[in-house]
């Protein structure tokens, strides 16, 4: 069975039609990066798998594991397996990272049915993350967000994909407006969590993060559309070419 | 208000009061004559009205029309398995007021730290008045306050607390004040000292709670001397019954380079009006303003803060926040005054407020008024919802959506609880808090223990 099975998907936003039919098949283990310029629907198709208001599906079916996601609560997506890691990560003042993380985590346990886990389990986990992603120790104690630079917030985000260890993982822009050190430690976070039995969609603007991680499957969406699939060789295209040949083939139609 | 509903409500107190008279015509001429002066200028001022300015937000109607006696006793009914759920953990003393009056058998003081004294004031008043007689009523403001004038009318009892010179208390004494289910509509006024010697240092809890539903009108005044250096916070809980009407005022008294806290938790009662009023009499003072307002249904919180820079150096800092849902009425006044002589005056003041239904509502005033020419004062007030993308990214990580809410209005509440030092306390209040927010709200989807802070890992 496929993790996730989109078939046929139109959303609109505030009336507007922005996906157009999406057809979009991920097993597990899959990288797939989805490819595309401004507007084209990349960060609407994030937005719907993980079910935020505002975005109103007017036809298409989305299977995640076998179940009806579009049915789904944002906090049952979750707890069933679906990360998605923020394009601009919300500030939460007055809740610590750690703690935020742990009842998060304690969430997904119960929803799963496994005992919570306290304050001394979750430290040791939360440190071995944080030092994944190159964080500072004092970040468990700050606010989630709360005055942190669009680095660190961008890491942060990827901490908690490595707590939670989803089945799948979307990471919308999450490479947009980091210098290169920075994207390589988001990188190499990612990296380190790649199992066979978890799978990633990256919603991207830019190549370069597919030198760092690379894709199984590259698709390119224009105009609500996946115009064009393939592998990764695909994306290099574009970086060669821009996405000025996509538009115009859109402009011959 | 009828000038026929008024004179009933006068017409009672007036009874009340020749009562008292009689059962205290034993007592020191001064503190008879103190008592004789305030009935006469509440009688002369009578209820406020919305036209005084600083009630403008707030009808006491509602406590002007109804007739209440004194309440008598009720503690013998009552047993310290009542009192349970309101004890903190930790306290160095304990003194229990049933319905205004000292409970000697549910209260616990022994032993008491060197250098402190607690008890009852009417214990007080009748072994040592002369003792009383150079502070008890000489802070409170009789002449802005009708509810203070009542308070001194019908002063009898209430905390007494006095710290040595240089005497560092570590934990918690306790003033907890019951309520319990009387026939008809009782009033109570307890009156409290709290003498904070040179260098002190201590922690006091004054805490209104009701047993039953029975209605109360329960108007206390607290006077608060700190003397020079002391170090002393005074954290206000308030939370009676849905029917009570609560009026409470703090006049703190602080010399030079003290340093005083006042926290204030509102959370019950149907009409609430808190008053804190410092005076920064010496130079270098330093005055924490600290509070939290959590409404619901019809209720009516209002919070009056009168701060009075009258020397140089001097900081006070004002944070109120406010949750209000239902049909709830909140009011945060922030009344700064800042005297010719009161220059480096630093008087800053905020106040939050998170409004979780559309017919909640809040009065938001700052009021400063400015005499000295070298000075810093900002005031700022904010007005809004619950952020929903914060919601919705709490949401997105597994956390169900009452959870979420929870938390994200239990980080608002704790930008207030978590300026609470002492630890007991803040423990204390973080759990009632948690027991109140709004209902619909409170629940415990995270596995999470009541008592833990957000920041307990860090």
């Amino acid at each position: 069975m496929s993790l996730l099975e989109v078939r046929d998907l139109h959303a609109n936003v505030d009336g507007k039609e922005i996906l157009k039919g999406i057809d979009l098949v991920v097993n597990p283990g899959e990288i797939h990066s989805i490819m595309g310029p401004n507007g084209s629907g990349k960060s609407t198709l994030a937005a719907v798998l993980a079910r935020r208001e505002g975005y109103e599906v007017t036809k298409g079916e989305v299977l995640f594991r076998g179940k009806d996601l579009l049915e789904m609560k944002p906090e049952d997506v979750a707890c069933e397996g679906l990360f998605l890691a923020f394009q601009y990560p919300v500030e939460v003042p007055g809740i610590s990272n750690a703690y935020f993380l742990r009842a998060a985590l304690n969430a997904q346990r119960k929803y799963r049915g496994e005992d919570p886990l306290d304050a001394i389990d979750f430290l040791p986990v939360l440190k071995e993350k944080m030092k994944l992603l190159e964080m500072e120790e004092q970040f468990q104690s700050r606010s989630v967000n709360e005055g942190f630079s669009g680095g660190e917030k961008k890491r942060n985000e990827i901490v908690q994909m490595a707590v939670l260890e989803p089945t799948l993982a979307v990471l919308d822009e999450t490479d947009s407006g980091l210098d290169i050190d920075a994207l390589r430690v988001v990188a190499n976070g990612v990296n380190a969590m790649r199992r066979e039995d978890r799978s990633m969609i990256l919603v991207t603007h830019y190549q370069r993060l597919l030198d760092y991680i690379v894709p199984d499957y590259v698709h390119v969406l224009a105009n609500g559309r996946i115009v064009k699939s393939g592998g990764p060789e695909l994306a290099l295209e574009l970086e060669r070419e821009g996405y000025g040949w996509v538009e115009e083939a859109l402009a011959a139609k | 208000m009828s000038t026929v509903t008024e004179a009933t409500g006068l017409g009672s107190y007036l009874e009340a009061f020749s009562e008292m008279r009689q059962r205290t015509s034993h007592q020191p001429e001064w503190l008879r004559t103190l008592r004789e002066d305030a009935f006469g200028q509440f009688c002369d001022i009578g209820f406020p009205t919305l036209k005084d300015e600083a009630w403008r937000f707030t009808s006491v109607a509602p406590i002007a029309r109804e007739s209440f006696s004194l309440a008598e006793g009720g503690a013998a009914e009552l047993t310290l398995e009542d009192l349970k759920p309101f004890l903190i953990a930790d306290a160095a003393c304990r003194l229990v007021f049933v319905n205004g009056r000292f409970a000697a058998e549910l209260s616990d003081c022994e032993p008491l730290p060197a250098g402190v004294e607690a008890g009852s004031l009417a214990a007080e008043i009748g072994s040592n008045p002369a003792a009383l007689k150079s502070s008890l009523g000489r802070h409170l403001d009789l002449g802005t306050d009708p509810f203070c004038s009542l308070n001194t009318a019908f002063l009898e009892d209430g905390g007494y607390v006095r710290i040595a010179k240089g005497t560092v208390l570590a934990s918690p004494i306790h003033l907890l004040f019951v309520s319990t289910d009387l026939d008809s509509p009782v009033m109570a006024h307890p009156r409290n000292l709290i003498l904070a010697g040179p260098n002190s240092q201590a922690d006091v809890v004054e805490e209104h709670v009701s047993l039953g539903d029975a209605k109360l009108f329960s108007n206390t005044a607290t006077e608060l001397v700190a003397e020079e250096n002391a170090v002393i916070a005074h954290h206000m809980i308030e939370r009676e019954n849905r029917t009570s009407f609560h009026i409470s005022t703090l006049q703190m008294h602080q010399e030079r380079n003290s340093n005083v806290s006042s926290h204030s938790v509102l959370i019950g009662g149907a009409l609430v009006r808190n008053n804190v009023h410092p005076v920064l009499a010496g130079e270098g003072g330093a005055c924490l303003i600290n509070g939290l307002f959590l409404g619901d249904d019809s209720q009516h919180l209002d919070n009056y803060m009168l701060v009075d820079h009258a020397s140089p150096h001097c900081a006070s800092h004002q944070f109120y926040n406010g949750i209000l849902g239902g049909k709830s009425h909140g009011v945060f006044h922030g009344r700064i005054i800042v005297r010719k002589d009161a220059q480096q005056t630093d008087a800053k003041q905020t106040n939050r407020n998170l409004l979780l239904s559309d017919d909640a509502q809040i009065d938001t005033k700052p009021q400063l008024e400015i005499y000295a020419d070298d000075v810093k004062c900002t005031h700022g007030a904010t007005i809004g919802q619950l952020d929903e993308n914060a919601l919705y990214y709490l949401r997105s990580r597994g956390i169900d959506e009452t959870s979420a809410r929870e938390l994200l209005l239990f980080a608002f509440a704790g930008e207030c609880t978590g300026r609470i030092r002492s630890t007991p306390i803040r423990e204390h209040v973080e759990r009632i808090v948690r027991q109140s927010l709004p209902e619909g709200m409170t629940s415990d989807g995270t596995g999470e223990g009541a008592e833990r802070r957000w920041e307990e890992i860090g």
